[in-house]
């Protein structure tokens, strides 16, 4: 097919199919004609007009200055009140009238181009985008000497071994990035958690004893060793916060549906899960007592902490792991091993 | 007029070196045509110029790093609180730097109309028409820019660190880990390592500052250029043909119409960065990541994506010890590219369907152009669901109505919705088209109604004038494309069989069922019978309203 025949085809009163061409049903009746406005017949309206502009750049003048009288002169800390609604005086001050400032210069000018300015439309031809036959004759051409001249179609060895060199250029862009950041290797398997770590909460940084936790209470909590790395090293503090969060709830053992082999990883119906969504990631915070459902706030997964934190609702698609807990010989809270699983947001090789 | 004028000293003393009444002579008076929505691409150059001026001046205090120090600055909330140097240099500028809130706010209000006027431009552009031949390639460097400006509001919004945007990159980091096979090391070069480390912000600040909005300055060096070559598009009408382009001249006309506009548009940012806040980061505190807030949104342009990952059910795959979470596979990393390529491709995909390899300079109405006003308006619709979905918990909580449900609702509304919308706006263009014909035949409802002396009721009808007319039926007799004979005379089957049908199909499909302009034979027998019945139509005996039976147009 050739790609005339894909043109669309014009009509000739639905009978023929071909390029002829139908004359318009109205013929162009050209531009309208000029109707002239107010100001154009009316010296004392244009004079008007002239007045608002100048007072419109002559106010900008004056807001202008004004802001910046207003930085000086409004103190950094003071407010400003209307009814419910408040807001910082020295910049709300300065960001009217500079706002207004600009606004006004704007207005005033398009006033002047719409009330002043000369306003018959004009016209002006249009040439097809692509250049002339003699243009491509041209510089074909030109193009085609160049190429003679240089030999480069012709000494082919040049050619290639060039593409060649360019080509391995593109290597060390990439290669020169591999410092960006170290390789994943198993980092993303493990937390700060180990065995006989302590469940601390993670405002207090106190240890928590069974006793300290009622039925339907849930507490946000750390392992113990978290706390002393902030001095240490911050970033790794905040690298092993993201995975090591867990929440610590305490269900009437009767309402739990344990998993085969997690007979002992609660003590009393208190159990300890990952605070971490398995979905993208965000610390999950909201729970509903009544039900045991935790709700992450971002994608609204929802998990039933009774039944082995599975998903009930929403996007994610595994349980938060959950932490074996035993108690230590002080009676604390402690984890009996770390996470048996990645925390997280799943990734390819996790398996 | 004497050959030896000569410039004044200083234009000279230019000119000398530059040349520039060469470059001036055709471009001083280059004429542009005027209507409102060639507005809001001005509107997207005028936010992007804000955005460099304000940015440059929070880089002034802004730093760039993560290392940890105590808050000591004059928010007393936060005093003595540990907090990255990026979150502190923040609250610094908003509470200690003069005019520094301000121009915080008006960086981050042109950022959000930067988006909006790019994308309010781009379908402008799509149900017009704008980008066909020779505009192709305008249209992607649109496109890129919007992609571009996407991905810089969000790594903009990244960089004070504190709790929320922070839980937006966190979420970032989720998706970029669900990719097959280098999700987890993509992420460790991005952010140095582990999540949250101590790198991005020093990272993304450079390509947000630096790398992006050059980027994003060339291509709209290019975009603008290419505007000034094809010369603006101009809806059709008496005089405006595909040959010519009316309108005012660029000096004095525009230079004071766009110019000033550019102060408009810096003077309303500066008054929304006076009175309506912004990403109020003190509110949120630093980032910390075992904490989130309820209610968790991210700026408006990134709420389509979010809402794919929303209402997204959870299924993953477990297999050959790999793990392929579609959960985030599809609503993160392969719906949203699929569908942006779609838009970019949208020129070409029309293009080919139609056959047209003519240049176009008029504009269509969105209604002449039945599916693709259809097909835009399915597209907005998709994106307004998903859109909607990004605040499934928000439409929970303030319409009292169940979380779950708004979520179910939205995951076949999704898929139903688009189609629907489609259907809607296509027949509606339809309809619209058949109005525009009967105007154009029949004239126009006057409203009155004329009583014959055997007792007949009647409309009179006013024919309208020939400006109109000739505006009405300036436009293309789009016709489908026919596939041709199955093979041709000597027998022989016409090559790539299917994918011609397919082609004829879809244009069918797009040009099949929109209403033709009357022809000028069609025209002149509507107004003899229009003259016949003295511009009156009859009226039924048992009809009450008057207003309905003009409406019956044979």
């Amino acid at each position: 097919m050739s790609d005339d025949k894909n043109l669309p085809v014009v009509k000739d009163d639905g009978e023929h199919h071909g390029a002829v061409e139908v004359a318009e049903p109205i013929p162009d009746p050209g531009l309208e004609p000029h109707e002239p406005r107010i100001t154009d017949i009316d010296p004392k309206a244009a004079d008007r007009v002239e007045r608002q502009v100048s007072a419109m750049f002559g106010l900008a003048t004056l807001l202008v200055l004004g802001a910046c009288v207003a930085y000086f002169a409004i103190g950094r800390d003071s407010i400003l009140q209307f009814g419910p609604l408040s807001g910082n005086a020295n910049n709300m001050v300065m960001g009217l009238c500079i706002g207004l400032a600009l606004f006004l210069i704007g207005a005033g000018a398009i006033q002047w181009a719409k009330k002043l300015m000369v306003d018959e439309e004009i016209s002006e031809d249009r040439h097809a985008a692509h250049s002339s036959p003699e243009q491509i004759a041209e510089i074909t051409e030109a193009f085609k000497q160049g190429t003679a001249e240089s030999g480069f179609g012709r000494r082919k060895m040049i050619r290639n071994s060039l593409i060649g060199a360019l080509g391995v250029l593109g290597l060390p862009a990439i290669i020169f990035l591999r410092d960006l950041g170290p390789l994943p290797g198993r980092s993303l398997y493990n937390t700060i958690w180990a065995k006989g770590i302590r469940v601390v909460n993670d405002v207090t940084d106190r240890p928590i004893k069974p006793s300290d936790l009622i039925v339907g209470q849930l507490v946000n909590a750390a392992p113990a060793n978290l706390a002393p790395l902030q001095e240490e090293n911050p970033t790794e503090y905040q690298n092993a916060k993201a995975k090591a969060a867990v929440i610590v709830v305490r269900i009437k053992p009767s309402e739990i549906r344990t998993k085969p082999g997690r007979e002992n990883w609660g003590i009393d119906g208190i159990l300890c899960y990952s605070k971490i969504c398995t979905h993208v990631g965000c610390p999950i915070s909201l729970y509903e007592q009544t039900t045991h459902h935790v709700l992450c706030p971002c994608h609204q997964s929802t998990f039933d902490l009774s039944d082995s934190a599975k998903v009930v609702f929403g996007p994610a698609a595994r349980p938060l792991p959950q932490l074996p807990l035993a108690l230590d010989s002080e009676g604390y809270l402690v984890a009996q091993s770390g996470f048996t699983e990645p925390v997280g947001p799943s990734f390819w090789e996790r398996g | 007029m004497s050959n030896t004028q000569e410039f004044p000293p200083p234009v000279k003393w230019v000119d000398d070196r530059l040349g520039i009444a060469k470059i001036g002579k055709k471009n001083l008076r280059k004429v542009f045509p005027d209507h409102w929505s060639f507005m809001l691409g001005e509107i997207a150059l005028y936010s992007f110029i804000i955005l460099i001026l304000t940015g440059t001046f929070l880089t002034f205090w802004f730093k760039p790093s993560m290392a940890e120090v105590q808050y000591n600055g004059s928010y007393s909330l936060l005093k003595g609180l540990h907090m990255s140097e990026a979150y502190a240099s923040t609250l610094d500028i908003t509470f200690d730097v003069r005019g520094g809130l301000l121009v915080r706010q008006i960086h981050h209000w042109a950022a959000v109309l930067f988006i909006a006027a790019m994308m309010v431009h781009l379908l402008r552009m799509f149900f017009t028409g704008a980008f066909r031949k020779p505009r192709e390639l305008n249209w992607l460097i649109g496109f890129g820019m919007l992609f571009l400006g996407i991905i810089e509001g969000f790594i903009g919004y990244g960089l004070p660190d504190d709790l929320l945007s922070g839980t937006g990159l966190r979420i970032t980091n989720g998706m970029i880990q669900a990719s097959p096979i280098v999700g987890t090391y993509m992420n460790f070069f991005i952010f140095g390592g582990e999540f949250p480390g101590d790198e991005f912000v020093s990272r993304f600040f450079i390509v947000h500052v630096l790398l992006i909005p050059g980027i994003i300055l060339g291509l709209v060096t290019a975009h603008l250029f290419l505007v000034v070559y094809h010369k603006h598009t101009q809806y059709a009408g008496p005089g405006r043909t595909q040959k010519n382009v009316v309108g005012y001249p660029l000096f004095p006309v525009y230079t004071a119409k766009a110019g000033g506009f550019f102060f408009v548009v810096f003077g309303i940012t500066a008054l929304m960065g006076a009175l309506m806040q912004i990403n109020p980061v003190w509110l949120y505190g630093p980032y910390n990541p075992a904490e989130v807030t309820a209610g968790s949104q991210p700026d408006w342009y990134m709420g389509w994506l979010e809402g794919a990952v929303r209402i997204f059910p959870g299924f993953e795959s477990h297999f050959w010890g790999i793990t392929l979470g579609w959960n985030l596979l599809i609503p993160a990393l392969i719906i949203p590219p699929a569908f942006v390529t779609l838009v970019a491709l949208y020129p070409f995909i029309e293009g080919w369907i139609s056959g047209d390899k003519r240049e176009h300079h008029l504009l269509d109405r969105p209604r002449d152009v039945p599916t693709r006003t259809g097909v835009g308006v399915g597209f907005i619709t998709f994106y307004a669901l998903l859109w909607i979905g990004g605040g499934n918990d928000l439409i929970a909580t303030h319409f009292g109505v169940s979380l779950n449900h708004v979520t179910w609702f939205l995951r076949f509304a999704v898929i139903l919705g688009p189609i629907l919308a489609f259907w809607v706006a296509r027949r509606w263009a339809i309809s619209l088209q058949r109005a525009d014909y009967a105007r154009l035949t029949h004239g126009l409802e006057t409203g009155v109604i004329v009583r014959s002396p055997e007792g007949k009721y009647t409309e009179k009808h006013q024919p309208i004038s020939t400006y109109e007319a000739y505006s009405l039926t300036a436009r293309d007799r789009v016709v489908p494309h026919e596939i041709g004979p199955e093979t041709d005379d000597n027998g022989v089957r016409a090559p790539r069989r299917a994918l011609n049908k397919a082609r004829a199909a879809l244009s069918r499909f797009y040009f099949a069922d929109a209403v033709q302009k009357p022809t000028a034979q069609e025209l002149e027998e509507a107004h003899e019978h229009a003259h016949d019945a003295d511009e009156i139509h009859e009226l039924t005996e048992d009809t009450e309203t008057y207003r309905e039976v003009t409406s019956d147009r044979s």
